[in-house]
């Protein structure tokens, strides 16, 4: 694969996002009434918060990545635009990995706007080693969009598409999930060691991007 | 000496139990235009798109060949088979030279055209401000029509390519189609609009029902065609 082609498509979706702004505001509002309305709803305590915290924030980032995972293709499907791109030389996984980076990367956006609300929410203070908290972060969201983008483009031709994508992805990310949640509750109570959780993430991450890169070619040229 | 470019060997296409195509059997030259004629539903955006290798046949083959005569799959000839089709296949939000200069990157390595001049030589503005979704339907059908300029296609697959279109930009579009085909480049295009592409065509088939029931040659002599082109040209200049 040509980094040239991946990013050029890359940097197309930052483009077309930076002039519409669509999928960052959808899920902003979204994470955003998740973390307030759960802290209102509990009213956490700070031990109740560093047990429940990392629960809720991987949720609410789940759901507020889904609703703009749905639209991951949208741009590409309204004018036939993906016909033109799959009679192009430029490979399939190219333009995999450059919708998947770009989504990461509106995702990351929520989530640096996200993490000064949630602390201050749940009254959080990490116990553990708090910058973990950057690795895993980061290594939990990639599972979920490369693995959102890979089914998103594989739903774009059922009628139900909108339904079919959580129904989908949340099993096959319930292991990252896990990962992703116990690694967090690690960092934050410091009562157990994230070492384990991290590597299973990494692990993930590293298999699913590959799968994906190698079976995308196949998915995007099927009927 | 004239060589095949393409060829359709007995390709039928199904949607569930409906037969889009039967049987079709066509050998097409380069340097070539092919004019589809057909009703509605008769089959002819359907046999675009498999020569294009956007459908696979359920039943057939279908070529592509280069140069040497050695034939290939659509897929594995992408970046030499142009396809427009009733969508822009353009981006709304992007102005056009912005989704040209995407495209022409993703033709990397071949001798592009520069989306400035393809732009130009559909009679539109590189520097229009406008984002693609904000331009009228003649517009965008002109946009489409340089989208698929841009990497030199050796076949031309248009697929109702004057639709929404006034009847100057129509023969400005004929006339550029005129100037490929004496660049030895293939065209075949569907339209209802018989008249108007008739004298660009070198052979006309028609559709129905999904079988190809005629392949004639086109009407109008050698002559003929070039002094449409002059008309042409001066109905473009005007």
């Amino acid at each position: 694969m040509k980094p040239a082609y991946f990013l050029l498509h890359l940097k197309k979706d930052l483009h077309l996002e930076w002039r519409s702004k669509d999928a960052i505001n959808s899920m902003l509002f979204f994470a955003l009434l998740v973390v307030v309305l759960f802290s209102l709803a509990f009213d956490p305590t700070q031990d109740a918060s560093r047990k429940i915290a990392g629960g809720i924030l991987c949720v609410a980032m789940m759901f507020a990545a889904v609703s703009a995972l749905n639209q991951a293709w949208a741009r590409e499907l309204r004018n036939q635009v993906l016909d033109a791109l799959r009679m192009t030389p430029a490979p399939g996984a190219s333009l995999f990995l450059g919708k998947a980076i770009a989504n990461f990367a509106f995702v990351t956006i929520v989530e640096i706007v996200l993490a000064p609300v949630f602390v201050v929410f749940y009254n959080l203070r990490a116990v553990g080693n708090g910058w973990l908290l950057a690795l895993v972060i980061p290594l939990g969201t990639w599972a979920l969009i490369v693995n959102g983008v890979f089914f998103a483009a594989l739903s774009i031709r059922t009628r139900n598409r909108e339904m079919l994508l959580p129904l989908i992805l949340l099993p096959i990310f319930v292991p990252a999930l896990l990962g992703m949640v116990m690694a967090c509750s690690s960092i934050l109570t410091g009562e157990t060691d994230p070492a384990l959780w991290i590597k299973m993430l990494a692990a993930y991450d590293v298999a699913f991007t590959t799968l994906g890169m190698m079976l995308f070619e196949v998915i995007l040229h099927a009927e | 000496m004239t060589s095949k470019i393409a060829e359709l060997e007995e390709v039928s296409k199904l949607y569930g139990t409906f037969a889009a195509l039967r049987k079709v059997s066509v050998s097409l030259e380069r340097g070539r235009c092919y004019l589809v004629l057909g009703p509605n539903g008769a089959g002819k955006s359907t046999m675009l798109r498999t020569l294009a290798g956007l459908l696979k046949p359920a039943y057939g083959r279908v070529l592509i060949f280069d140069e040497a005569g050695e034939g290939v799959d659509p897929m594995e000839a992408r970046g030499r088979i142009g396809y427009m089709s009733h969508a822009t296949m353009l981006y709304d939000e992007f102005t056009g030279v912005e989704n040209l200069r995407y495209f022409a990157g993703l033709y990397r390595g071949r001798d592009c055209v520069a989306p400035e001049d393809a732009l130009r030589s559909v009679g539109l503005d590189p520097a229009l401000p406008r984002p693609v979704g904000q331009y009228s339907q003649g517009m965008k059908q002109r946009a489409s029509l340089a989208r698929v300029l841009i990497s030199r296609p050796e076949l031309l697959l248009l697929d109702e390519p004057f639709s929404n279109m006034d009847i100057q930009s129509a023969h400005q579009m004929l006339r550029l189609l005129e100037t490929f085909r004496t660049e030895q480049r293939t065209i075949v295009l569907t339209t209802h609009q018989r008249e108007l592409a008739e004298p660009l065509a070198d052979w006309v088939l028609t559709l129905d029902a999904g079988a190809l029931v005629s392949f004639e040659e086109g009407p109008y002599t050698k002559a003929q065609k070039l002094t449409f082109a002059g008309a042409a040209a001066g109905a473009g200049a005007r």
